[in-house]
């Protein structure tokens, strides 16, 4: 096989593991639109403030550091311990349940029945307000985040494929994180799709999403299951949060992964959890392509900041709803 | 549950007549400086189908949301099952057992007529979450039951045709009818219809009026009903309330009603068609 091909091979499947980490930041976006309508511009900043909240509990940070001490004349900083990575994951879970609970209570509650543009304007706010409070909660410095998840590229994969391509070929290069990252992402989406199919609480959920008075009328509380779902929503944060931050470090542009979720959501539709995963992988898959194939030889390179966006509009023009999406038809 | 079972009596149909289900006592309901309901009393009894009437803005659909919980009285007491009712949101009322309709049907458009009516069974949904994902064991058992009681209700109101059709493209009759399904799934002590027969031509109210009255026959479910058609409404009730401008003028069964000098004033004086 010519080593062209190769590369464009191995290009393709790196291509698909990144796209695995853009669809695990868009799932979150989908879950909250689907059951509340609403965009949460927040989804990107929960990524950070969930990758934050696990460094800062299994180093043993304390919280809100900087504020005791100037409060309180201490100088605190570190509690001293290290928390192995189960129960950092455990306790930030928690949290992120906190804050679901507060996003309900001193938020949602109070915007019932408002235009999606207002519940909008709101989730930037909570953005900023999030951004803000992860800092002031465990510092801007960027940290180094390690939950025993392997890194570098996988050797029995690189051994294994070596005889493909010619002497200069040395097998394909695939980041084992990269296939943590796509084993743990799919057993989301099944769990996320066997919850939302086949039990009470998801078939509640699909009813609220669809229509609030109706879902009230047979018995569901929605405040119950807006906390549910925002919940879910931050530990789908939480899990993007600590690949990515595995991958490059915990610091604010974890925040602008959301960013690369955009394209995704529009390529899958907004509402479809299959949609959010195909479509992650098809712009990771592509960009990657695409810069080797075109890019790089024709365009000067570097279209890997503007073609998911693209390929996403020319989609939008002749599929506006996405892949996936729900096509509401309005009987005339 | 304590119920006033003393003067239950049999209808001349055969059927028979509880106590008193559902008490309403006293209730004002204001929005801002307009009075919707006024110091309104009546009560409705175990088995029966009690219709509420009264020409636009009498009150009638504030009163079945006050009923349903959707609506908060500034005062008065409700009571249901002998009990006083205190502060409830909606989704509670459903929980004890007060399914009810919409006048503008809310239904969920994007789910299929099976899904919608299953929506009805979530309150009588008991095993655990982890069980349900996995179909397991008792999780199993409780959705193929919940499932028959379904399909009961789907060939009891003829739908069996349309069950996997998403309810969005279903014609205004039919979502009717599957609104009426997903309440009655929920095995209701008290089935509220909110102008079950809005909007419908002359043999859709022919179908809707038989349905009602079989739900109540059949399964012995007690019906509060809003509507605006007066004939309908006197031959399905057994007895009316009818308001007016937010006030109670007129209680009674359908002839006395009819009879009654204040309600041919207000309502049936007056040329409908």
């Amino acid at each position: 096989m010519p080593d062209q091909f190769l590369y464009a091979v191995e290009a393709a499947i790196n291509g698909l593991m990144a796209g695995v980490l853009y669809a695990l930041v868009a799932l979150g976006f989908v879950l909250i639109f689907k059951s509340s309508g609403i965009f949460n511009y927040a989804q990107g900043v929960f990524a950070l403030f969930a990758a934050l909240t696990l460094v800062g509990i299994m180093d043993g940070q304390v919280p809100f550091a900087h504020l005791i001490n100037a409060l309180f004349g201490t100088d605190v900083h570190h509690f001293g311990w290290h928390a192995p990575a189960l129960l950092g994951i455990a306790l930030t879970v928690v949290v992120m349940v906190i804050i679901a609970i507060a996003v309900e209570r001193f938020i949602l509650r109070h915007l019932v029945n408002q235009p999606d543009i207002i519940l909008f304007m709101a989730t930037i706010g909570l953005a900023y307000f999030m951004e803000g409070f992860g800092d002031m909660m465990w510092g801007s410095n960027i940290k180094k985040l390690d939950i025993g998840i392997p890194q570098g590229g996988s050797f029995w994969i690189e051994e294994n494929t070596a005889w493909l391509g010619g002497e200069n070929f040395y097998g394909f290069f695939i980041d084992q994180l990269d296939i943590i990252a796509a084993i743990t992402a799919a057993v989301l989406v099944i769990a996320l799709t066997l919850f939302s199919q086949y039990t009470k609480q998801g078939r509640a959920l699909r009813a609220v999403a669809d229509d609030h008075q109706a879902a009230l009328s047979v018995g569901i509380s929605l405040r119950f299951i807006w906390v549910l779902v925002w919940s879910i929503a931050g530990v789908v944060a939480l899990v993007a949060g600590a690949m990515w931050g595995s991958k490059s470090g915990v610091q604010f542009s974890l925040s602008l992964i959301a960013l690369k979720a955009l394209p995704v959501l529009m390529l899958g539709g907004f509402t479809s959890i299959p949609g959010a995963i195909v479509g992650g992988l098809i712009i990771g898959m592509g960009e990657k392509l695409f810069e080797l194939l075109i890019g790089v030889p024709y365009l000067g390179g570097a279209t890997e900041l503007w073609f998911a966006y693209v390929l996403a509009l020319i989609f939008l023009v002749f599929r506006p709803q996405g892949l996936f999406g729900e096509k509401i038809i309005e009987r005339v | 549950m304590v119920l006033d079972t003393g003067d239950s009596y049999v209808t001349a149909d055969g059927r028979t007549i509880g106590g008193v289900l559902m008490e309403m006592k006293n209730i004002t309901l204001k929005f801002g400086g307009v009075t919707a309901i006024k110091d309104i009393s009546f009560d409705i009894r175990e088995g029966e189908i009690r219709a509420i009437i009264g020409p636009n803005g009498a009150g009638k659909s504030s009163m079945l949301n006050v009923i349903s919980g959707f609506y908060k009285p500034q005062e008065g007491e409700v009571w249901f099952r002998g009990a006083v009712r205190g502060p409830v949101k909606p989704f509670q009322v459903a929980q004890e057992g007060i399914a009810r309709t919409f006048q503008n049907i809310a239904l969920f458009e994007g789910m299929s007529v099976l899904d919608n009516i299953m929506t009805g069974r979530l309150t009588h949904m008991k095993t655990n979450m982890v069980a349900q994902a996995m179909w397991w064991g008792a999780a199993e058992k409780e959705e193929n039951e919940n499932r028959e009681k379904v399909e009961r209700i789907i060939d009891f109101l003829e739908i069996q045709a349309i069950r996997k059709t998403p309810v969005g493209r279903l014609p205004y009759g039919l979502k009717k009818r599957v609104e009426l399904a997903r309440a009655l799934a929920a095995e209701p002590m008290l089935l509220l219809l909110d102008e079950p027969m809005a909007g419908m031509n002359v043999e859709e109210k022919e179908d809707m009026s038989r349905f009602i009255l079989d739900v109540n026959d059949e399964f012995g479910t007690t019906i509060a009903l809003i509507e605006h058609d007066m004939g309908v409404v006197m031959d399905l009730s057994d007895r009316v309330v009818v308001m007016d401008y937010g006030k109670k003028i007129g209680d009674g069964t359908p002839d006395e009603v009819r009879s009654n000098q204040a309600v041919i004033d207000a309502y049936l004086g007056v040329s409908h068609d």
